[in-house]
């Protein structure tokens, strides 16, 4: 564990979305969350939470002051952990519609998958995480539709990935910020401090 | 489940779905937008969500007649046209606007003083919707009545269509000053608070214990510029909604996004503008750099000439 007087440096994309709830969530779990709304804010960092929010308004920000190509590379070497939107940026592929995304996990992802907001649902489930079953607030969430052969499935909905790892990348369609449950922010962070210690 | 944290709003699964998607919005600009092609630019230039109606505010204000919900076939138009979620107004009480909208997959429902009101007594019964609601508030006290009814995102009233973001600052204000004024009541006085406010006793002794509306809290009302949606946002407010500012020219006329080149580029201009300046409205640089990118901006009407009788704010109680 990392030292008390040290917390974890974790950066949460503040652009757009409820990068304030990622906040909150990390500091529950004893890390340090700081807000990076521009590229050079993600110097220093020990790792980075990409929130849920609008996956089309981020690309915007993304897609100015050369901010993509600088979270490539982040992402490229520290972990990262994206939630909804976050995890269509982390794809290879995104499609309904096709759009750019990061690359950095082997994944096919589809927006809006499960439908409108009507269609946005609370779900109990087992996963990968100890401590009995999770929730899981899906609102107008993304579909893993397919997973290169590394990515290993955390857990799942009706036989669909909703968070996986690859390395020190993680992935969830739902919103676990949203939930009291800080078991799987608990789980990223971990990732953060193993990597750090090396 | 087990409520683990007594400061955190205790809800139904509907309301924490309904709350979850203001959640996603905040930090963005919502547009007002009258057409598929707005629609496109707005979503092009990075708004988190579109409000499909048939006149904005402006035009609303400067033509009068009985302002309605948009036709259906205008908005399934829209929800076709972007991935970005969908709102639309329907008229304060009119429940019925509220069912088809529902029914045709909006996704926030607004239940709106700009158009006009239904019911001069009730509100909708907002619980008793799948689909989330946003009301419009000029103090707390309406606020956590809209809140009690079922809102799960309220914005400041302002003043609509007028272009003059004072009365939005006024309101923001007024909620902000309201909610500090309760966190240093004793819990005995919160009674007597309740009664003042005309809220809900457990709704009041939430923001006392809290310091904040237990829904996202948001601005609308005549934001104009890059310059007012960092002011809203500086006030307190969590996103921001435009309505007339982008897309109208005159006090009743749109620019021409379709035939007009040199108009399309300034609704674009001042779309990408507010959005960037929403986002790093704390960062005056940036604040600099998308102003003196803006071509243009709407007319306007001074608010402080509008008479009260024809105030849109005034309406909902």
């Amino acid at each position: 564990m990392p030292e008390k007087s040290t917390p974890l440096r974790i950066g949460v994309l503040a652009v757009q979305g409820d990068y304030a709830a990622h906040a909150e969530a990390l500091a529950e779990v004893g890390a340090l969350p700081i807000a990076v709304r521009k590229p050079e804010e993600l110097q220093g960092l020990d790792g980075l939470i990409l929130p849920g929010g609008e996956s089309t308004t981020m690309l915007k920000f993304l897609e100015k002051r050369h901010f993509f190509t600088a979270l490539k590379d982040y992402c490229s070497g520290h972990p990262v952990f994206g939630t909804c939107a976050g995890a269509i940026l982390l794809a290879r592929e995104v499609r309904n519609p096709a759009q750019r995304s990061l690359g950095i996990l082997d994944a096919v992802v589809e927006r809006n998958a499960y439908g409108r907001q009507i269609d946005s649902s609370i779900v109990m489930a087992d996963s990968a995480l100890p401590g009995g079953p999770l929730e899981m607030v899906f609102i107008r969430a993304p579909r893993i539709l397919e997973t290169g052969p590394e990515v290993e499935v955390l857990a799942r909905r009706e036989g669909d990935p909703v968070l996986v790892r690859h390395g020190s990348t993680m992935a969830a369609t739902f919103h676990p910020e949203l939930s009291h449950d800080r078991r799987v922010h608990k789980a990223f962070v971990e990732i953060v401090a193993a990597v750090a210690r090396r | 489940m087990p409520e683990t944290n007594e400061k955190k709003i205790v809800t139904s699964t509907s309301l924490r779905l309904k709350i979850g998607l203001a959640e996603m919005l905040k930090g963005g600009v919502i547009m007002d937008v009258m057409n598929v092609e707005q629609a496109r630019i707005a979503e092009e230039a990075g708004a988190v969500a579109v409000m499909a109606l048939e006149r904005v505010p402006a035009m609303i204000r400067a033509e009068g007649g009985v302002a309605r919900m948009a036709k259906p076939s205008l908005i399934k138009q829209i929800i076709q046209a972007v991935s970005i979620p969908v709102m639309a107004k329907a008229r304060i009480g009119h429940f019925a606007e509220a069912q088809i909208l529902q029914e045709l997959g909006v996704d926030f429902i607004d239940e709106s003083e700009v158009l006009t009101p239904a019911d001069e007594t009730h509100h909708i019964d907002k619980h008793a919707f799948t689909t989330p609601f946003v009301c419009g508030a000029r103090n707390l006290g309406e606020a956590l009545r809209r809140i009690a009814e079922g809102a799960a995102m309220i914005r400041t009233k302002g003043e609509a269509g007028t272009g003059d973001v004072v009365h939005a600052v006024q309101h923001m204000r007024q909620i902000v000053k309201e909610m500090k004024a309760l966190t240093v009541l004793s819990e005995q006085e919160l009674y007597a608070a309740a009664k003042e406010h005309q809220a809900p006793y457990e709704l009041v002794r939430m923001v006392a214990q809290t310091g904040k509306l237990p829904v996202p809290n948001f601005s609308a009302g005549g934001i104009a510029t890059p310059a007012d949606a960092s002011l809203m946002m500086q006030l307190g407010a969590e996103a921001i909604f435009v309505g007339s500012g982008i897309f109208m020219k005159e006090r009743a006329t749109p620019l021409d996004v379709e035939n007009n080149p040199e108009e399309r580029a300034e609704a674009i201009s001042r779309a990408k503008a507010i959005v960037t300046a929403t986002t790093h409205y704390n960062d005056p640089k940036i604040l600099a750099e998308v102003s003196e990118q803006v071509t243009g901006t709407m007319k306007g009407l001074a608010a402080a000439a509008i008479e009260e009788s024809q105030l849109l704010q005034t309406r909902g109680w």
